[in-house]
C-alpha cells in the first residue's frame, strides 16, 4: 500500500510517499526556520502563507522523486492537529483536494503518533512497549499494548520540556530554538549550579514550570550580587534536571509494565544528553529512538502513522475532515 | 481605575482566581503581562479551574492558542511567540467569541484587542511574592473594585 502523507502543523511543510507502513520512498521537507526566527519564534499568520506558497512544490517533488504519480496512491494521511489552526487547514485542504480529485481514500491522523511511528521506519515496534512523546509542546509517557492503542500514562502539568529549553535560552541571550543550542553549549560547561528536585502528584506527570523559574530567580539574583554568569555551567545545569526527570519517570513506566520496547519520539529526542542517558539507563529493553532527520516534523512519519491507523481502523475521516488545535490522542 | 495588590502565596493566588471567576460574562478579556515565570500561567491554572474546567490546563506558548470546553468556553491565548507582529486575525476570532479570553503577553498582539478589558501585571518582588497591578478599562472598571476586596 502507498501512502501520500502531507504535514504542515507548525513550522514544516513536508510531503511523503512511504510503502506497507514502513519504507520511505520520499520525504521533502521544507522550513520556516530561519523566517521565523527573526521574530524569536513561529508567527501563526506568516506561517500559514508560507505553507500556502510551499506545499504544491512540495507535493510535485515528493511525486517526483518517489517516482510515482496519483493513481499508485492507496491512502492520503494527514496531520489533522494539533498545532497551528491555520497552518493545519493548508495541509488539510491540500490534502483533501488531492484525494478527491483522485478518488482515493483520506484519513487525518494525531501528529503524536506521527511522531512516535517514525521509530517503526528503522526498526518494528515491539509490543507492550513505553513511549516517551517530548517536544516544543508536549511532554507525555504513553503505553501502548498493540499497534495504534496509545493508554496516557501522564503528562506535564505545566510547560512542555522543549518549551522551558526555548525560555531559558532567552532569558540567557542564546537565541531561537533553545534546545540544539543549550545542548552544544552544555558539552563545554559543568553542572555546577544547584536546581530543585521537581515534585508531582502523580507518578507520571511531569513539571517544567519549576524548574525555568529556578533558573530565571538564580539569573536574577546572581544580577543582583553583581556576579557573573557562568552561562555554559547554568545550561549545563538545566539540562541534567531536564533530562533525568525524564529518565527516571521514564524508568518507573517502562519497569511497572514490562515493557519490552522503550520508545523515544518528538524534536526534543534529538538531544544528545538525552540520547546518552536513555542508552545508559535502558539496557534490559529494546530501545528506539527516530534517526535525527526524522525527529523533527515530517511528513514520512505522518504517512507511517496513517498506515497503522488505516489498518486498525479503517476510514473514519472523510472530506468532511477538519483541523483540530488541540486534538486528543486516542 | 487601578489597583495593587501584593499575593504571598500559592493559595491567595487561587483565591484572587476565584474572585475574578465571580465577575466573568460571555466576551470577558482577561490580559496578563510580566516576565517570564512570574506566573501568568498559574493563574490561569487557578482561574480555569474556579470556572470549572478539569482538564489540565497547560502552557499554550507552543501552540498560541488553547481552548477548553465549559459552561464558559476558556480561550488561553500565549502570544510570547508574538513579538513584532501587532496583530493576529486568527486570535481575534477567540478574542471576540461568547468565551473567556485570556491573553499572556498581549503587549505583542496590542492590535487584536478590544478596547475594554481586564489587565494584570505581575512583577517579581521575590522567589514566592508577587506584586499585581490590577487595571481595568471600561466596562471593566467596575471589577476591579469587586475583586480587590
Amino acid at each position: 500500500m502507498i501512502v501520500l502523507g502531507f504535514e504542515s502543523s507548525c513550522d514544516e511543510t513536508s510531503v511523503s510517499v512511504t510503502k506497507d507502513g514502513q519504507c520511505v520512498l520520499s520525504n521533502v521537507v521544507l522550513s520556516q526556520i530561519d523566517i521565523h526566527k527573526a521574530f524569536g519564534g513561529v508567527v501563526p499568520e506568516i506561517a500559514s502563507r508560507e505553507h500556502v506558497k510551499g506545499i504544491t512544490v512540495v507535493l510535485d517533488q515528493a511525486m517526483k522523486e518517489a517516482g510515482v504519480r496519483a493513481n499508485d496512491i492507496d491512502l492520503v494521511a494527514v496531520t489533522q492537529g494539533p498545532g497551528l489552526i491555520g497552518s493545519l487547514l493548508t495541509g488539510i485542504n491540500a490534502a483533501k483536494a488531492f484525494a478527491y480529485a483522485n478518488d482515493i481514500p483520506i484519513v487525518g491522523v494525531h501528529h503524536i503518533a506521527g511522531h512516535i511511528y517514525a521509530n517503526q521506519i528503522e526498526q518494528d515496534l515491539q509490543f507492550p512497549l513505553i513511549c516517551l512523546v517530548v517536544s516544543g509542546g508536549h511532554t507525555e509517557l504513553l503505553y501502548m499494548k498493540e499497534h495504534y492503542h496509545f493508554e496516557k500514562l501522564g503528562e506535564t502539568q505545566d510547560d512542555a520540556v522543549g518549551e522551558a529549553y526555548d525560555k531559558v535560552a532567552r532569558v540567557l541571550g542564546l537565541g531561537y530554538p533553545g534546545g540544539p543550542i543549550i545542548d552544544r553549549l552544555a558539552v563545554s560547561g559543568k553542572a555546577t549550579y544547584k536546581m530543585p528536585k521537581v515534585e508531582t502528584k502523580r507518578a507520571y506527570d511531569f513539571s517544567y514550570s519549576g524548574l525555568k523559574s529556578h533558573v530565571i530567580n538564580t539569573l536574577n539574583t546572581l544580577k543582583m550580587k553583581g556576579e557573573t554568569i557562568r552561562k555554559a555551567d547554568m545550561v549545563r545545569s538545566f539540562q541534567e534536571a531536564a533530562i533525568e526527570q525524564l529518565i527516571e519517570k521514564s524508568i518507573l513506566a517502562v519497569d511497572k509494565h514490562q515493557a519490552k520496547m522503550f520508545v523515544v519520539a518528538g524534536g526534543v529526542a534529538a538531544n544528545s544528553h538525552l540520547r546518552k542517558r536513555v542508552y545508559e539507563e535502558f539496557k534490559d529493553v529494546v530501545v528506539s529512538m527516530p534517526a535525527m532527520q526524522y525527529c523533527t516534523d515530517n511528513a514520512a512519519m505522518m504517512g507511517i502513522a496513517g498506515f497503522y491507523q488505516y489498518q486498525r481502523f479503517g476510514l473514519e475521516s472523510s472530506m468532511s475532515l477538519n483541523g483540530d488545535s488541540r486534538l486528543p490522542l486516542k | 481605575m487601578k489597583i495593587s495588590k501584593r499575593i504571598y502565596t500559592l493559595d491567595e493566588m487561587a483565591m484572587f482566581a476565584e474572585s475574578i471567576a465571580q465577575t466573568l460574562f460571555p466576551g470577558f478579556v482577561l490580559c496578563l503581562s510580566g516576565d517570564l515565570g512570574a506566573g501568568k500561567t498559574t493563574l490561569t491554572q487557578f482561574l480555569g479551574k474556579a470556572m470549572g474546567i478539569k482538564d489540565t490546563i497547560t502552557s499554550p506558548t507552543f501552540t498560541i492558542l488553547k481552548s477548553y470546553k465549559n459552561a464558559l468556553v476558556l480561550h488561553h491565548i500565549d502570544a510570547y511567540r508574538l513579538e513584532g507582529t501587532y496583530e493576529d486575525f486568527e486570535l481575534e476570532e477567540a478574542i471576540y467569541s461568547d468565551g473567556v479570553s485570556v491573553i499572556e503577553w498581549y503587549e505583542n498582539i496590542i492590535g487584536s484587542i478590544p478596547d475594554a478589558y481586564l489587565s494584570i501585571d505581575i512583577d517579581f518582588v521575590d522567589d514566592m511574592t508577587r506584586e499585581l497591578k490590577i487595571e481595568g478599562r471600561g466596562k471593566y472598571e467596575t471589577i476591579v473594585k469587586a475583586i480587590s476586596d
